[in-house]
């Protein structure tokens, strides 16, 4: 069970909000370039988070770019899990790839700050704040066997190769 | 029934018969990196215990966003990357040769192929009819150990052109205008499939064009058939061989087909801070512009440099506005000097710059200026991309962009063609 509070994010935040191509001096210095996660969708957001806090999203997250800096700079927040109404493609697989869920859902009924408790076996989101339960969309077994490994790399080095 | 060019090329080359929804893992014609995202690669390929490359003539390292290096931390990741290279036999290319897109589509990609980069816009080699997709760094390392990758098969939108493009219209408004038209998500997880009268008779420049942007709507793929202009241009960068007619089947099953007349286009613009906030440039007439690019591996081509050349011939920039040229590659700088192109923009007052991303993504080489406004050819104008979140990036053609350059202002390049 994942718990935390909602960060809420509109539509379309893109990599380049997550971490901008002016940074890419600092793409191998990680502990740097995460102090500026999600910089210019809110410059307060790295500072308010918490290990185990949720990034609430609108449409369209992580469109943009295929640098995987930007779910590894979230992760490295301490965000445990996105929930989206949709997710961009390479980001979504990205994440994955990472260990770090991208949970698609109708998230209109969280409001900033509220206390999230999410079951990943159950496909369940609990609004604690605000009483409510409900669901997330199915990730495919390919990836729910990734994230299980905790990522791409450890799965690979573990099972050597794809199983779909 | 029939397939999608997506899934003809998938399912070659999983050995399945691979259908949209179905999942595949696919053999891997090449994987690459550029400088930005192939220091995590090769630090993911190296967490992931690989020591050698599944086939290193099928691996290639591109040096071209930041490049020369601006800085000494963008430098030492450059040496990572030729040392990678040297170490594992990798295909490389440095300094000076040009954006990874554009010399994957003159000398790597074959039609057919399946392509994955670690860049979004790996989607250009769709314009050869390769199955090119971008993918993170982690994704990119396992198919350089592995050779192989797996996808999910897309659904296909098929998008129909019809009619021949008005004079001052181009593949980049058709494109700006579909991205408006679909919106930024709206071929996420999907196939854009090109197809009709005036995709047959587009130069493979416009095909990378649009190809290039399909990631701009969300797409995982953006195709073109592989036809007799496919046939042409590869015999014309000397490698015939690699050619192979794709197309596909008449009674494949797409989700939507969208038909577009182009003759009713007209030159079309995205405005700050999304590619689909797009408007007829009429429409932003007067917009006052501090800076003009003109290049990428949008709109950096022999092509592209041709239209704008015509444009600035005997003219010049207007004194408040900077323009700036980056030739997408070596080969295409080197045929713009021989055509006189070059010497043409320069006369007009641009900043020539070498071959590669240049100020596209913000990192060096014209980052804008708090309140600044820039119109340029690249694919992106989200908030920042330019180097400066207090900044507003529009998209157009090289032709707009010709024209704003002059008038110091967006202006519609029918006035001045
Ligand atoms: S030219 Fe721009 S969009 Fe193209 S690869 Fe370079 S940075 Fe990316």
């Amino acid at each position: 069970m994942l718990k935390g509070r909602a960060f809420k994010f509109g539509d379309g935040i893109s990599t380049d909000h997550i971490i901008p191509g002016r940074l890419a001096h600092l793409r191998s210095n990680l502990p740097e370039l995460a102090k500026h996660v999600l910089e210019d969708a809110d410059p307060t957001f790295v500072s308010r988070v918490k290990a185990g806090d949720f990034i609430v999203a609108g449409s369209n997250f992580g469109l943009g770019s295929s640098r995987e800096h930007a779910p590894l700079v979230i992760k490295m927040a301490g965000v445990s899990a996105i929930l989206a109404k949709s997710a961009a493609r390479i980001f979504f697989r990205n994440a994955i790839n990472l260990g770090l869920p991208v949970l698609i859902c109708d998230t209109d009924g969280i409001a900033d700050g509220d206390e999230l408790a999410v079951d990943l076996a159950a496909g369940t989101v609990r609004n604690v704040t605000r009483s409510k339960q409900f669901t997330f969309g199915k990730i495919p077994a390919v990836m729910l066997r990734i994230l299980g490994e905790g990522g791409l790399i450890p799965y690979i080095q573990k099972h050597g190769g794809f199983k779909l | 029934m029939g397939k999608t060019l997506a899934e003809k090329i998938l399912s070659q080359k999983s050995g399945n018969d691979a259908r949209a929804g179905d999942m595949v893992i696919a053999e891997v014609d090449l994987a690459f990196v550029q400088d930005t995202t192939g220091p995590l690669t090769v630090r993911q390929f190296q967490s992931g215990g690989f020591k050698s490359l599944a086939n290193p003539l099928k691996t290639a390292i591109f040096i071209d966003h930041a490049a020369p290096s601006p800085n000494r931390s963008l430098s030492n990741d450059h040496w990572l990357l030729r040392r990678f290279a040297r170490e594992t036999g990798a295909v490389m290319s440095d300094v000076g040769e040009g954006v990874c897109h554009q010399l994957v589509g003159e000398s790597l990609a074959r039609p057919g192929d399946v392509i994955v980069g670690s860049d979004s816009h790996t989607v250009t080699a769709g314009g050869l009819g390769a199955f090119a997709t971008g993918m993170g760094s982690s994704d990119v390392a396992v198919a350089m150990a592995l050779g192989k990758t797996w996808f999910r098969v897309p659904e296909s939108i098929q998008v129909v052109a019809a009619g021949s493009f008005p004079k001052g219209v181009y593949a980049k408004d058709l494109t700006l205008h579909l991205i408006g038209l679909i919106g930024a998500d709206g071929a996420t997880y999907k196939a854009l499939e090109f197809g009709g009268e005036t995709v047959t008779a587009m130069s493979m420049s416009s095909r990378l064009t649009t190809a290039n942007m399909a990631v701009e709507a969300g797409a995982k793929v953006g195709l073109f058939p592989a036809d007799e202009t496919t046939r042409d241009y590869l015999a014309g960068q000397g490698r015939g061989e690699h050619y192979r007619p794709i197309s596909p089947d008449t009674d494949a099953a797409y989700e939507q087909t969208i038909n577009i007349n182009v003759a009713g286009l007209e030159p079309t613009v995205s405005r700050p801070h999304t590619v689909d906030n797009t408007a007829p440039v009429t429409e932003l007439k007067g917009t006052k512009v501090q800076q003009v690019v003109i290049g990428t591996c949008t709109n950096g081509r022999l092509e592209d440099l041709a239209v704008a050349a015509g444009i600035l011939k005997g003219k010049k920039s207007h004194p408040e506005t900077r323009l700036i040229v980056a030739p997408a590659s070596r080969r295409v700088m080197l045929e713009a000097v021989k055509n006189g192109f070059i010497q043409v923009l320069i006369e007009a007052g641009a900043a020539v710059l070498p071959p590669g991303c240049g100020p596209c993504l913000g990192l060096h080489q014209g980052v804008l200026g708090d309140g600044e406004v820039c119109l340029s050819t690249s694919n992106r104008n989200f908030k920042g991309r330019m180097g400066n979140p207090e900044a507003l990036v529009y998209l157009g053609s090289p032709a707009t962009a010709a024209a704003t350059a002059i008038a110091g202002e967006i202006t519609d390049p029918r006035e001045v063609i």
